[in-house]
């Protein structure tokens, strides 16, 4: 079973501006946003780790004060019962990453409630559209910053 | 039956109104339409089974809306399901009446306030003529919303259509 540091170095042959959070269950590895598809392969192909499991994968907004925004990554590992958080941190005004679904499918309808509710753009998904609001939904629903619009094909939404 | 045995001794002729007779033929035999969108569909999947047994009133879930006299709106009303609820309503054929099964339904429930996704009562979209309040309402109390609609259908004459009334007022307002 792969330690979280040597997890950790082999992120980080790969990135090397990785941070850690260890206070976070389970421990997270930081790492800039535009590493997300050679980070995710290299685990996902290395013998040594394995992460053959992507068991959710979310989106945070930290508010308009600290402007940023944030996906998670858990990953699992199937043989050595083990498991990681990965974090990027993006710019809340542009919030672009590359989407995985090439490396586990699974990320497709994750990666499409992220774009339902915080809309981050995920470049290279196969079909990203909303996943559980009407197409036609205005903004973004878990952003901090939300506000319903006042009517939805003339019902209106206030109570 | 005992007391129509009664009735057909002599001669079997029966003297009535016929909005009494149509509006006891209604009110024995609402057909609800099959369609649940939230935990309250289970409660009204309850009051079909044999321990409530909805079918000693006449009220059988028909698994259509084109031969479906009542609709049970049972949960939650999102803005996505809205058109739908909507269409469904409209495919029913006339006389055709609408409980509202829950707070959901009736106001909005728990999302009142924060639920930005939900329709804050099934009266916003189509016409109610029962709410039944709980969360989610016992079977008792459906029951006991089907006898007020009894109780509704049974005061309804042909003579004053509620929908012709309607439409009147309506011509009346665009003239």
């Amino acid at each position: 079973m792969p330690e979280f540091s040597q997890l950790v170095d082999i992120v980080k042959r790969i990135s090397p501006e990785t941070t850690t959070d260890e206070k976070a269950s389970p421990k997270a590895i930081l790492i800039p946003a535009q590493n997300i598809i050679k980070v995710c392969t290299e685990l996902h192909q290395n013998p040594e780790t394995y992460f053959d499991m992507l068991s959710c994968l979310t989106g945070i907004d930290n508010g308009v004060q600290a402007n940023t925004m944030e996906v998670v990554y858990n990953l699992y590992s199937i043989p050595f019962n083990t498991g990681v958080m990965l974090k990027m941190v993006l710019p809340r005004e542009n919030p672009v990453i590359d989407s995985v679904t090439s490396i586990w499918r699974t990320a497709d309808w994750h990666e499409r409630e992220a774009f339902d509710m915080l809309g981050i753009k995920f470049t290279g998904h196969p079909d990203l559209r909303r996943i559980l609001l009407p197409a036609d939904w205005e903004g973004f629903p878990l952003r901090k910053d939300y506000h319903h619009q006042e009517y939805y094909r003339n019902i209106k939404v206030e109570y | 039956m005992g007391l129509l045995d009664h009735k057909f001794e002599n001669g079997g002729i029966i003297i009535t109104k016929a909005d009494d007779l149509l509006n006891w033929a209604r009110l024995s035999s609402m057909w609800p339409m099959t369609f649940g969108i939230a935990c309250c569909a289970i409660e009204f999947m309850s009051t079909g089974t044999s321990v409530y047994d909805m079918d000693r009133f006449g009220i059988a879930p028909f698994a259509s809306p084109r031969q479906a006299d009542v609709m049970i709106v049972a949960g939650t009303v999102t803005f996505k399901m809205a058109d739908r609820i909507k269409r469904l309503y409209e495919q029913m054929p006339e006389p055709r009446y609408v409980i509202s099964m829950g707070s959901c339904s009736n106001c909005g429930g728990p999302y009142w306030q924060h639920g930005y996704h939900v329709v804050k009562g099934v009266d916003r979209i189509v016409p109610v003529d029962i709410y039944v309040p709980g969360c989610p309402p016992r079977p008792e109390a459906l029951i006991g919303g089907f006898l007020k609609l009894q109780e509704k259908i049974r005061n309804e004459s042909l003579r004053a259509p509620k929908a012709i009334e309607r439409l009147l007022e309506n011509q009346k307002q665009h003239a």
